[in-house]
């Protein structure tokens, strides 16, 4: 609905012309802590991420499996709170104009934090969109429309169960891109049945000119590459934040294998994306 | 939070029972918070609520079923000796306690099993705090045969054996939840989550006036018989309506089920009472949304909410298992905001008292969450006159408790 391009926007018309997939990660802000945290925006970045969703750690996670659960746990116990996830963005800002990120959570944090002030305060840092997991197109008008109005892209999450006469409603407000999650399930768990997410993502991209990525469950670069066909990009969360779980020490500390372990995962990833 | 002007705009309404809106929302309270992929069920569920409320086939096996299998009415019963020992108001209790599984749960239980037949699910899941509701599901599922699939709070599990038992006596699967203080916050998260993912087959049998509309509405509609009874059993006791109506808040069902059929009564005093837990100075010490927490969006459902300055919700605490929940039903949220009812919080000591005052007067063992409410009757009854009708609902009884009573008053089991 913005009618001015967003780095979403023209991150996935430069994919576009590369003819590549984007490849969409996922970390919890804060996890393991609020430094290591940072500098793995970097890595994501470096190690070939086109996307950046960063998880606004809740304490309630309703759609997220084990992994997703213990990742925002585990920054919750290191301090973190919405104040220092958008200093993560603002810090990340300054250093990388051009990859775009979106942050991705449940409504309470926001709605305390306040509505409006949320969406200033996350324009000014430098976020690009928003997926708020528990807004449905039913409450568009408390967060979506104003979000939209201010310059940010609002990404909806369309389902399985999401039949062709809800779609209609479901992508009405949407920008950026969809995100088509690709189990009725929690993160993370399932793995995705290839032949089905084609046939929807299919029908989706039917019903929007809007990119359309799948997410839920997606592991290694050999099932992103599976899934991706089709489709405008692939989202890997859980996979990740486990993998960062696998790198903490005894008490939970980052060691000096956190980072260099996510490099190689998103590393692997990204490649899988590009061999064509 | 209403502002004043909110509040005198509101209390103008013609009437307070009328809500929710076609959007779920009574005031700002309430609406449909939840993942895209519940979307399509809830819309479904509201759908297919609306057409078995106004079906008279669907009323009629109800109103059976809560006569034969039920056991209703309950008995509202005048509790002489509690009533000359406080010197005040006269009082009367509503036996919920005497239903069939124990309390008021098994009211709304038998309203949603037969919706989800009618919808044709297979297979019920449910969260559980004390295991009332627990029980009362898995009650309503051995009688129709249908699996079901109870989450409990690990806490819990071990604060109420007996009512464990009793579930997987009733062929109940009970799934112990591990996460966060593995109460009841964790067990609906849970059961939140089993839902998500099989949603093909499977019915959310919510126990209290919470959750994503229709939820709180449904729930209410089940529980409202509870208040009916009263109005009718009234005027045959006394010639005319009660003057105070007291009870017990966790999620706020038994509570809904007698306030709601009065709310347009105006001269019907009505006191909702939190769990005060250690009491409300304690920080996380206690599980009162209303009278110790801020508006907030948890579980489907926007109300008032324990949680900290960052949106993280608490856990709470309360001596009682069944009402440490970090929330509350919308209607109650909006009830507080607009006045027509005064919540209150009464500690786990108080709530302790009562339960031995009760017993020992009037030979009735309440469950610790009416305890909550007879801890307020204590302190409110001496000071309305004599000729005040007091109607305090005893939601439950307290078989189940007696481990946990026993060891708060050091006697051996």
């Amino acid at each position: 609905m913005t009618k001015h391009e967003t780095r979403i926007d023209a991150r996935f018309a430069a994919l576009r012309k590369d003819k590549r997939p984007a490849l969409i990660t996922f970390v919890t802000a804060g996890d393991p802590d609020f430094e290591t945290s940072k500098a793995l925006l970097d890595d994501l970045v470096e190690a070939g991420a086109d996307i950046i969703e960063l998880g606004m750690p809740f304490s309630d996670p309703m759609a997220d499996g084990p992994a997703i659960q213990a990742s925002s746990q585990r920054a919750l116990k290191a301090g973190q709170n919405m104040h220092k996830t958008l200093q993560i963005v603002r810090d990340f800002r300054a250093r990388d104009q051009a990859t775009p990120i979106v942050l991705m959570g449940y409504y309470n944090p926001i709605y305390v934090y306040g509505n409006e002030r949320f969406i200033k305060d996350a324009k000014a840092a430098g976020v690009d969109g928003l997926i708020v997991v528990d807004v449905p197109p039913e409450a568009d008008d408390e967060l979506c429309l104003p979000a939209l109005k201010a310059g940010l892209n609002f990404i909806r999450l369309a389902t399985p169960t999401t039949d062709k006469e809800r779609l209609p409603a479901v992508l009405k407000n949407t920008s950026g891109f969809v995100y088509y999650v690709s189990i009725t399930g929690i993160t993370g768990t399932a793995a995705p049945v290839v032949a089905d997410v084609h046939n929807q993502v299919k029908r989706i991209k039917s019903s929007t000119p809007l990119p359309v990525v799948v997410g839920f469950g997606v592991r290694s670069g050999e099932q992103a590459r599976a899934i991706s066909k089709g489709a405008d990009g692939v989202v890997v969360g859980s996979a990740i934040v486990s993998t960062i779980e696998k790198s903490l020490g005894l008490k939970g500390e980052p060691t000096s294998d956190t980072r260099k372990r996510v490099t190689e995962l998103v590393r692997e990833l990204s490649s899988a994306l590009s061999a064509d | 939070m209403a502002t004043k002007s909110q509040k005198t705009a509101e209390a103008a309404l013609n009437s307070f029972a009328t809500g929710p809106d076609d959007r779920g929302f009574f005031g700002i309270f309430g609406g449909r918070f939840v993942a895209e992929t519940l979307m399509p069920l809830i819309l479904d569920l509201e759908r297919a609520y609306e057409t078995a409320k106004n079906d008279p086939e669907f009323q009629r096996e109800l109103d059976h079923l809560s006569l034969h299998y039920a056991g209703r009415p309950s008995p509202l019963y005048y509790a002489e000796r509690m009533t000359a020992e406080l010197g005040g108001a006269k009082i009367y209790f509503k036996r919920e306690e005497l239903n069939h599984t124990g309390s008021h749960k098994i009211n709304n239980c038998l309203g949603q099993i037969l919706l989800a037949r009618r919808m044709g699910k297979t297979r019920i899941i449910a969260e559980t705090g004390a295991g009332q509701h627990g029980v009362a599901v898995a009650t309503v599922c051995a009688k129709y045969g249908m699996p079901c699939e109870i989450y409990m709070g690990a806490t819990d599990v071990e604060r109420q054996a007996p009512n464990v038992a009793r579930m997987s006596l009733l062929g109940a699967k009970l799934n112990p939840v591990t996460s966060g203080a593995g109460t009841l916050k964790d067990a609906m998260n849970e059961a939140l989550r089993d839902w998500v993912t099989n949603v093909h087959d499977t019915y959310y049998l919510i126990g209290t006036a919470a959750g994503p509309h229709p939820y709180p509405a449904m729930v209410r509609d089940f529980q409202a018989i509870i208040g009916n009874e009263v109005r009718a059993q009234m005027m045959e006791a006394e010639g005319r309506l009660p003057d105070t109506l007291v009870a017990c808040i966790g999620g706020g069902s038994n509570a809904i089920g007698l306030f709601h059929p009065f709310l347009d009564d105006k001269d019907v005093a009505i006191y909702g009472v939190e769990a005060g837990g250690h009491g409300l100075n304690v920080e996380n010490g206690h599980a009162a949304s209303m009278t110790g927490g801020s508006p907030g969006v948890l579980h489907g459902n926007r109300t008032y909410l324990l949680q900290d300055g960052d949106g993280q919700i608490l856990e709470g605490h309360s001596i009682s298992a069944g009402l440490d929940y970090p929330g509350v039903g919308p209607e109650h949220s909006w009830l507080k905001d607009i006045g027509r009812v005064s919540y209150v919080a009464i500690t786990d000591k108080e709530a302790l008292e009562a339960l031995q005052l009760c017993t020992k007067l009037e030979g009735i063992i309440p469950a610790l969450e009416p305890s909550h409410a007879l801890g307020l009757v204590i302190k409110l009854a001496p000071k309305l006159p004599k000729d005040n009708l007091l109607v305090i609902n005893l939601s439950g009884r307290g078989d189940k408790d007696l481990f946990t009573v026993a060891k708060h008053l050091g006697m051996k089991i």
